[in-house]
């Protein structure tokens, strides 16, 4: 590079003009700060770059901390689930189902069939809707902007069908200890039954767009690749470590909520590039898919009910808190929170849509956790982002970061 | 052939590391293990090296303040994954608030880092070799360790919320 | 033959109409030119700014009321929309991104945690963006259905299409920005 301007200044200074010369070795700092329109969530990186190639990158987080592990200190079993929703927030439901297998791990309650039926269709809607926004978001950030528009029209039906089932759009705040507040009404059903219907379209419609796409492709093949053992030393999970060729996913190896019952495949990719991440995702939405077509046919035969015969823990029928003396004193001692947990510590993890959402709780035998923690995906893998855009323009680098999926509640907790 | 479980586990490392190993119990099917402060790295290394056990896999790295056990305030917890076996393991290392250090596993893991930082912010606990030991989530100002059980949940400088009114 | 709906345009302000002028009142056309092309910075921070893209999506255009173009650079920006939890330490980034801003120019708190700090009250947390910067509309909501930010932004457009060609020089104003600490 230095090379030119000299020559060029020596053209040029023969006609009287005088060019300063670049010092070498002089890196510029560019701050990719909390505020921009790339970074979905707020998060700086200072970056120091060698002309066009980046060469380090300081980061900062923590912009959004809301001190999730403190106030879980002070709310009982029931009041926690509006933080979880809060984590991740593109996909609410899974973190809310985590938490309840948690607390249900703890008290070693038994969640009839049914229940973890609709648990599976209500996780599985939420990780189609959480990649969704990935796949669109990264179509937006390398300049196209119509993938985002057909994908959250879909999302909007998603919405639809979480409201039916629980009444909010975005922070679900759905499940009980041993199952769901309410079965799926036949609304709800009508509107699933036809968004999977429509949605395949629409999909395929979004794949032609961009999979083949040479511009897409020559943007994202071969960016920010990261391989297996790396991934794994980073504590990566989820799509972004199948995608660099592991199959680790919790819902093969520690099956949870009758996953065992259901036939889905692992995509998993080989060089952990943005086009692996990007791949894995559109196929982990056809396998979601796939999950949810045979959640909906097994659930006619499904045992049990949806919630599990828990009265001390599970809020009775309203129409029995009128009317019997019991039934209000559960009604009472649940809403009051006099409900005691036994004393233990245990960890149990799902698969959300980043990765292995674990949490980590430790109860001293009072109505509120003692400790709780949450083992973030997103914290975890972020780390790694200054070694996947060494030497990388700057554009790839923003490339790479809506690729990684990072959501800045899951990562500030 | 099973090639790690609680048995497999327990006899080498009792034979290795005896006096290390405070407690051994499984709750909910998960096995912990207590181990001393100066032991604990070697341990993790010992897990991360092994060649059948494969406990290669750092899952979570955090803290817990107990202020009433004198002399073991601290509580250093560590999850650890086999995925080649599918087996867990955690191990805990008590330490004292007035000499909260332990060795940093980022060594073993570079996921380590960021989860020590984040122990190290929310506790004050120090990670001895840890390459950028600073805050990472809390404003740089904060010159105390906000999850430490003495400290109050709410800022207490705001002027809008009503103590009374919310129940406080 | 096909009904054809009326199409509802922006009506002209009252004034004195001739041939070949019209008379009215300076603030009633700036501010009818104003109202209808709010430009939207979008500071989504957490789970509200997923409505607010649910909001920009095709379902609830918010295109539709002229805030075609958000704008990501607050020189070019008209209303500040704050969505999501400030913390603490993003406090001095909003501040700074409002002062950068140029007049006219209001801010839109979307969501309990930018009105008031919503369910986290904690040391990290802000208790409302109104401790940094004037806010205008509050709307609240956890989060706030794109109905509801969408009202928010009528209410924005009321404020501006009524707004006084005076007001932002006025000693009101200054003595509201010193308040703030805001030059």
């Amino acid at each position: 590079m230095s090379d030119i301007i000299k020559s060029q200044s020596n053209i040029l200074s023969s006609n009287n003009v005088t060019i300063v010369e670049e010092a070498d070795n002089e890196l510029m700092t560019l701050n990719l700060g909390p505020t921009h329109p790339a970074t979905h969530g707020i998060f700086q990186n200072i970056l120091k770059l060698d002309g066009e190639k980046i060469v380090s990158t300081e980061m900062t987080i923590g912009y959004i901390h809301r001190a999730f592990e403190k106030i879980a200190e002070r709310r009982p079993f029931y009041q926690i689930t509006p933080l979880t929703d809060r984590m991740n927030y593109c996909s609410s439901p899974i973190n809310n189902m985590g938490w309840w297998m948690t607390v249900e791990k703890l008290l070693e309650i038994k969640v009839p069939q049914r229940a973890q039926y609709l648990r599976v269709i209500v996780m599985e809607l939420a990780r189609i809707s959480d990649h969704l926004i990935c796949n669109s978001i990264l179509g937006v950030d390398s300049g196209a902007f119509t993938g985002f528009l057909y994908l959250f029209q879909e999302r909007e039906k998603i919405y639809e069908i979480y409201e039916e089932i629980c009444g909010a759009r975005l922070t679900t705040n759905m499940g009980r200890m041993g199952g769901m507040e309410r079965d799926f009404s036949e609304v709800a059903i009508a509107k699933l039954r036809k968004w999977l219907d429509e949605f395949p379209k629409v999909m395929k419609e979004f794949e032609k767009l961009f999979t083949r796409n040479r511009i897409f492709m020559d943007r994202v093949i071969g960016v920010g690749g990261i391989s297996g053992e790396r991934a794994l030393n980073y504590g990566f999970t989820g799509p972004n470590l199948r995608a660099a060729g592991v199959d680790y996913d919790v819902r093969v190896m520690e099956p949870y909520s009758s996953y065992q019952d259901f036939e889905f495949e692992i995509p998993i990719g080989t060089t952990g590039d943005t086009y692996d991440r990007f791949i894995v995702r559109n196929e982990e939405i056809w396998q979601s898919l796939r999950i949810i077509e045979q959640a909906l046919a097994k659930l006619p035969t499904a045992e049990g009910s949806y919630f599990a015969n828990i009265p001390d823990y599970y809020l009775p029928p309203k129409k029995e808190v009128y009317r019997s003396m019991e039934a209000l004193i559960y009604h009472f001692k649940i809403i009051m929170g006099e409900i005691d947990a036994p004393v233990g510590e245990v960890y149990h993890s799902v698969e959300g849509g980043n990765g292995e959402l674990g949490f980590y709780l430790l109860s001293d035998g009072g109505r509120t956790p003692y400790r709780l923690h949450f083992r973030r995906p997103c914290f975890i893998y972020y780390q790694a982002y200054p070694e996947m855009i060494k030497g990388v323009t700057l554009s790839d680098a923003i490339v790479i970061l809506s690729s990684l999926n990072v959501i800045a509640g899951e990562l500030d907790s | 052939m099973i090639v790690v479980s609680k048995d497999i586990i327990l006899e080498e490392l009792q034979g290795k590391y005896g006096e290390a190993i405070l407690e051994v119990s499984e709750p909910y099917n998960l096995l912990t293990l207590i181990i001393t402060k100066d032991k604990i790295k070697n341990v993790l290394e010992h897990m991360f090296e092994h060649k059948q056990w494969q406990l290669n896999f750092l899952t979570d790295l955090t803290a817990i303040h107990f202020p009433d056990l004198i002399d073991n305030e601290f509580c250093v917890v560590y999850h650890l994954h086999s995925l080649v076996n599918n087996f867990r393991i955690r191990l805990k290392v008590f330490i004292p608030l007035s000499n909260p250090e332990i060795d940093s596993a980022t060594s073993i893991w570079e996921a380590a880092n960021w989860m020590e930082r984040e122990t190290y912010d929310f506790f004050g606990i120090i990670f001895k070799g840890h390459p950028n030991l600073v805050k990472i989530l809390n404003v740089d100002e904060q010159d105390y360790f906000p999850m430490r059980r003495e400290y109050p949940l709410e800022d207490q400088t705001r002027r809008d919320k009503d103590d009374a009114m919310f129940g406080r | 033959m096909t009904d054809i709906k009326e199409l509802k345009i922006v009506e002209a302000p009252d004034g004195h109409a001739g041939a070949g002028f019209f008379a009215t009142s300076y603030s009633a056309v700036i501010g009818l030119a104003r109202k209808n092309s709010l430009w939207p910075l979008p500071f989504a921070t957490s789970c509200c700014g997923i409505e607010f893209m649910a909001t920009m999506g095709s379902h609830y255009d918010i295109s539709r009321f002229g805030s075609e173009r958000p704008s990501f650079s607050p020189r070019q920006a008209d209303l500040l929309m704050v969505m999501g939890t400030i913390a603490k330490k993003m406090a001095p980034i909003v501040k700074q991104v409002y002062t950068q801003m140029a007049e006219p120019r209001w801010v839109m708190a979307v969501g309990a945690c930018a009105s008031s700090g919503g369910i986290f009250d904690t040391y990290s947390v802000l208790q409302g963006i109104d401790r940094v910067v004037p806010v205008d509309v509050y709307v609240p909501g956890c989060p706030p259905r794109p109905e509801q930010i969408i009202e928010g932004l009528m209410q924005i457009q009321e404020l501006a299409g009524k707004e006084s060609y005076r007001r932002r020089n006025s000693e009101e104003y200054q003595l509201l920005m010193d308040s703030y600490n805001i030059k």
